[in-house]
């Protein structure tokens, strides 16, 4: 526990606690370290001077190109996506209480795949259609899970509701591929392993401005989501709104990561992993949204460069990277919380 | 002089209702104990005076005003719940949940005033928890985490003070800490106290007013000395007892009949009035 600093100008005051500062500000940092290694990265070979100089404003129209119209929104769109997702996660683990509830567990994420897949299969959408399709998917799956959970948006009934949808949902997209023909289905396959490949920069700032938008609702709720770690009784004595926080995390939730599964597909891991990390890390006992948000970028962009790196030049979408460090890391931390259950 | 009262209240869980059209006044200043069989509606009736659950019918109102129409935190400045099992979250340290019960007092540029840290070092010493600041909740004794809540509720700094069973799951000298504190910070100001407890002897030695219920009705209120005899025993709980001044206090003392009397005394009543002694 890092001492809070607190800052008073007349009746004034703010509390600032030192250690989450500097979380943040590292893993920026890092973040800036990271992309710029994945700008070298690619056929074209471009060493990290020449990136530098590039983006400096010298360099060929080649490198240009290169850099600033194919590597950069891929690199930037890895980094917004993440932190859309971390900061989606930190909000529905705060709301569940508990760590394993993140959206792709939930159902949320599959259910915005479902939305995709309905629109790429039944109305054979392309690249907009299909994000159209994913957001449609995250609001019917929400409305759903809203309806089953009757007002109870909270705890273990969040979880086991959405485990079901979950388990509903993937069954689903498994009988749309299956009875779709061959080409449409290896389209839908396409797009389920979550892949950065090819997005431009219009996608980038769509992701980006709804990651800001709700940003905004996602801080605003952070303390009261914190505060109801403790219950909801004592929660509402101490003057928390309990309905209305959970109303107002589980839509901006949901809106997140319909946001990011739009764009780039069903990412799995980084909204799970993101939150915590970024909880142990900063030493809170809440949910730190701006951590969690860059950490989650940290993670996505250092997915994507393991996979165009590791088997090079054979490439690994990002989607799969994350998804298999993710099966090892949800092992490792049901394997610690069952040792601290029986310790 | 009644700050907190419920009106004609009727107060149910989805499809089982609690209590019918209950009418209960605490006195100002007072130290209110509820007391009552299992599944009595005690907690019930604690729970719709805090507004954790909302009447279906009749009003619960605080300065003449249904409890209702205040904004969350504004009820929060007058009225403080500790509710039966709150959970510390992992990793938190004794300073930082008391310093959550100022939260009703904070706002987005006022977040961590003098008069705050006044409340916190204030409610720290009045419980006795201040030695123990920078340690994680986690890893206190029972009697100790149950001061710290209480800590937490009082840095709240409300006028009333609602406890649902505060001594439940301590030890018995733990639950006399916890009752000795109550006393004290009852006696230190004009603060009204309403506690929940399961033990009426010790609910007749604290408490200067005393509600007891059965079946979601209240049978009886008013100072313990004046109330609570053999007659209430059996009315409220259903037990064959005796009821003696208490050596120490001279508060109420309850000593129930031993197996042998109560069968006896159950077998006369129910030839006396031709239906089993056990009913109310």
């Amino acid at each position: 526990m890092s001492a809070p600093t607190d800052v008073r100008v007349g009746e004034y005051s703010v509390r600032v606690r030192p250690r989450p500062v500097v979380v943040v500000v590292v893993l920026l940092a890092l973040a800036v370290v990271l992309g710029a290694v994945a700008l070298t990265l690619g056929e074209f070979p471009l060493p990290l001077s020449g990136v530098v100089d590039t983006l400096l404003g010298s360099g060929t129209r080649a490198q240009q190109f290169v850099v600033l119209e194919l590597r950069a929104p891929r690199v930037v769109l890895a980094l917004v996506v993440g932190a859309t997702l971390g900061v989606a996660g930190a909000v529905f683990q705060a709301l569940a209480r508990n760590a394993l509830a993140s959206p792709d567990l939930l159902g949320f994420t599959t259910g915005a795949a479902s939305g995709a897949l309905v629109a790429i299969v039944a109305f054979g959408a392309g690249a907009l259609g299909t994000a159209g399709g994913a957001v449609v998917g995250v609001l019917v799956t929400a409305g759903i899970a809203l309806a089953l959970l009757g007002g109870e948006t909270g705890g273990y009934r969040l979880v086991l509701v959405g485990i079901g949808l979950n388990a509903i949902l993937y069954s689903l997209n498994n009988y749309l591929i299956l009875r779709s023909d061959l080409s449409t289905a290896s389209a839908a396959q396409t797009w389920l392993v979550g892949s950065l490949n090819g997005r431009d920069w219009t996608t980038v700032a769509v992701v980006g401005i709804g990651l800001v938008v709700l940003l905004v609702p996602a801080l605003a709720v952070a303390r009261r989501l914190d505060l109801l770690g403790m219950g909801d009784e004592a929660a509402g004595s101490i003057g928390v709104p309990v309905r209305s926080t959970r109303v107002v995390a589980l839509v901006v939730g949901v809106l997140l990561v319909g946001t990011a599964t739009a764009a780039v597909g069903p990412i799995a891991f980084v909204a799970l992993a993101a939150p915590q990390l970024a909880r142990r890390l900063a030493g809170t006992t809440g949910p730190t949204m701006i951590a969690s948000g860059v950490l989650g970028g940290v993670l996505l962009l250092a997915g994507d460069v393991l996979g165009q790196r590791l088997a090079a030049p054979a490439q690994f979408p990002a989607g799969t990277m994350t998804a298999s460090i993710g099966g090892l890391y949800l092992v490792w931390l049901l394997a610690r919380e069952w040792k601290a259950d029986r310790g | 002089m009644t700050r907190l009262e419920a009106r004609g209240v009727t107060l149910a869980y989805e499809a089982r209702t609690v209590s019918r059209d209950l009418d209960v006044a605490i006195p100002d200043g007072s130290f209110t104990v509820v007391v009552g069989p299992n599944a009595c509606g005690k907690s019930t009736l604690l729970r719709g005076l805090a507004r954790m659950i909302r009447p279906s019918s009749g009003t619960v109102s605080l300065d003449d005003r249904p409890v209702a129409d205040y904004g969350a935190k504004e009820f929060a400045r007058r009225l403080a719940l500790l509710p039966q099992s709150p959970v510390a979250p992992d990793g938190i340290g004794v300073a930082d949940l008391v310093a959550r019960g100022r939260y009703p007092h904070q706002s987005l540029l006022r977040q961590w005033s003098p008069a705050d840290e006044e409340a916190v070092s204030g409610a720290m010493a009045a419980t006795g928890v201040a030695e123990l600041a920078e340690r994680a909740v986690g890893e206190l004794s029972g009697g100790q985490r149950q001061r710290v809540w209480i800590a937490m509720v009082l840095a709240q700094d409300t006028p009333l003070l609602l406890l649902d069973e505060p001594t439940t799951f301590l030890d018995i000298a733990y639950q006399l800490e916890v009752l000795d504190l109550l006393a004290d910070l009852h006696a230190a100001g004009d603060r009204t106290l309403v506690a929940v407890l399961h033990d009426l002897n010790q609910a007749c030695r604290y408490a200067t007013h005393l509600i007891a219920m059965r079946d979601g009705a209240v049978v009886a209120e008013g100072p313990p000395s004046e109330i609570v005899d053999a007659d209430l025993l059996e009315r409220v709980f259903g037990l064959i007892g005796d009821v003696v001044p208490d050596p120490r206090t001279g508060t109420p003392m309850i000593i129930p009949a031993g197996r042998e009397a109560r069968q006896a005394m159950r077998a006369g009543v129910s030839a006396a009035t031709g239906h089993d002694g056990s009913s109310g």
